[in-house]
């Protein structure tokens, strides 16, 4: 498994679009530091940033990148090769290059000009995201043999956890107003990781505070030490439940 | 050595393979014959694992190989159209495959056709800007480079220019001599006629037979495997 890890890491390494990516992460982090005034002004409009840019470049390079990649598993599931050996490499490669990208684009400026609590959860939510999301790309790679309806399938999917959800959501809010949705709410909020991400940075800010109700309701469930604990688990439960979908698929799968 | 189990595959309402049923056992050389589409591919395909079955089984020195993988050691797969990653040159291939198979495999490899192809000289080309004869030629190699016991070629020689399918059958003559299993498909009968020992014949997914070239020539009459097929085929109609 080390060796295939190996050919498709630094395969995707010397690809110039992750290396366009670090370089833009890197761009707009040390920019908002230095247009804002206060390092968390700055840590708020990354968050923002990093809520809609990091899980759509990690979800559609993945996708294409496995379906370029069609050659290298044929090729590989003919030789003396377990199918999780190859899908967990390339998994591993695609989370691992992304992640490190995200590392040195956002991770490096976030230490060096806001080294705080909020930042480092920033950092640890980013890196899940990416992994997430490489595992959500997976998944729709393997789900369709051609390549335009998979890319379709993973914007979709970017788009339902980016916007549809939280409108659903918000749908669901206004119809039932009147009953108590607390509890709703946080069990929601456990089935759209980038909801949750929001959530865990937002609470070690300030601006928590205007939140309202069911911001005081989320801060007593995930400010604490094992509500950080269990929305990491949420998170990482993610990643291993979509992980291994897509595996049972390749598995059964007719090259 | 390799024996299917009423194996069948269906692709949505197409029936790829309905209930085929095989046993090959090693020395033999086994031609795959049938027309266009009549499931000599899948056939292949479920032997090396690539497409599962729907239901039946496959052993492989009887294991099945729904189980196991390392069985994959043994077997040199040369596919109808080779396909590699677009950016690896022609060494890196080849040198990802020897990484791959190493552990495993500490028989020296078979670098002959390598040689005779002259593909030493092409290690820096890239895959895609290499010939659909060239992509062959890099298939063959790969098949017979680490000196598997079983050969699946599936049509060895289409897109080669005539030297390169003659070193190809003089290679494929050589291991057949060393008792090695080798299943072959093509649809130039006549290339065939020198190197097989059994035929499979094969149609809309059915098995029709299975028997020694011997059997078929006396059977029909015919010398020649085209005209013994072509025999059959009539008959049938």
């Amino acid at each position: 498994m080390k060796k295939i890890t190996k050919y498709v890491l630094t395969d995707i390494l010397r690809n110039k679009i992750i290396i366009g990516y670090t370089i833009f992460l890197l761009l707009i982090s040390l920019s908002l530091f230095n247009l804002e005034d206060s390092a968390s002004k700055g840590l708020l409009s990354l968050l923002n940033i990093i809520l809609i840019i990091v899980p759509l470049v990690s979800v559609i390079f993945s996708t294409i990148y496995i379906y370029n990649s069609a050659e290298f598993i044929e090729l590989l599931v003919s030789q003396p090769l377990r199918r999780k050996q190859l899908w967990s490499s390339l998994f591993i490669g695609l989370a691992g290059s992304l992640a490190l990208s995200f590392l040195i684009g956002i991770g490096i400026p976030v230490i060096i000009y806001a080294a705080t609590d909020t930042g480092y959860i920033l950092i640890l939510m980013g890196t899940l995201l990416t992994v997430i999301f490489v595992a959500i790309a997976m998944f729709a790679a393997v789900f369709t043999r051609d390549k335009a309806k998979g890319i379709g399938l993973s914007i979709f999917l970017w788009l339902y956890f980016s916007l549809l959800f939280d409108g659903l959501v918000l749908f669901v809010l206004f119809q039932f107003q009147d009953y108590p949705l607390e509890k709703f709410m946080i069990i929601a909020s456990a089935f759209n990781p980038i909801d949750l991400s929001r959530i865990m940075v937002l609470l070690k800010m300030d601006t928590s505070a205007l939140m309202g109700y069911t911001g005081a309701v989320f801060r007593d469930f995930f400010g604490t030490n094992t509500g950080f604990i269990i929305a990491i688990a949420i998170l990482t439960g993610w990643v291993v439940s979509v992980f291994w979908l897509s595996l049972r698929k390749f598995n059964r799968k007719d090259m | 050595m390799i024996i299917a189990n009423n194996v069948t595959k269906k692709f949505g309402k197409l029936i790829a393979l309905n209930n085929v049923s095989v046993t090959c056992n090693k020395g033999e050389c086994i031609a795959l014959i049938g027309p266009n589409g009549s499931g000599k591919t899948t056939f292949i395909k479920s032997i090396l694992g690539m497409v599962v079955p729907d239901s039946g089984f496959i052993t492989f020195n009887g294991k099945n190989i729904i189980h196991d993988w390392m069985y994959r050691r043994h077997i040199g797969y040369m596919p109808q159209i080779g396909r590699y990653p677009d950016n690896m040159t022609i060494g890196q291939v080849f040198n990802m495959m020897k990484d791959i198979r190493s552990v495993e495999n500490s028989k020296p490899v078979d670098e002959s056709l390598t040689r005779y192809f002259g593909l030493d000289q092409l290690l820096q080309k890239r895959m895609r800007t290499l010939s659909g004869g060239t992509r062959q030629k890099v298939s063959a190699s790969l098949a017979f480079l680490f000196d598997p016991d079983v050969l699946i070629l599936d049509e060895p020689t289409a897109g080669l220019d005539p030297l390169a399918s003659e070193i190809l059958k003089e290679k494929i003559k050589s291991e057949k001599e060393k008792g090695k299993l080798i299943l072959i498909t093509s649809h130039i009968l006549s290339e065939l006629d020198e190197l097989i020992t059994h035929v499979i014949y094969m149609q809309e997914g059915n098995l029709q037979f299975h028997k020694k070239l011997s059997d078929l020539q006396k059977d029909t009459g015919e010398e020649k495997l085209s005209r013994a097929i072509a025999a059959v085929m009539s008959k049938k109609q």
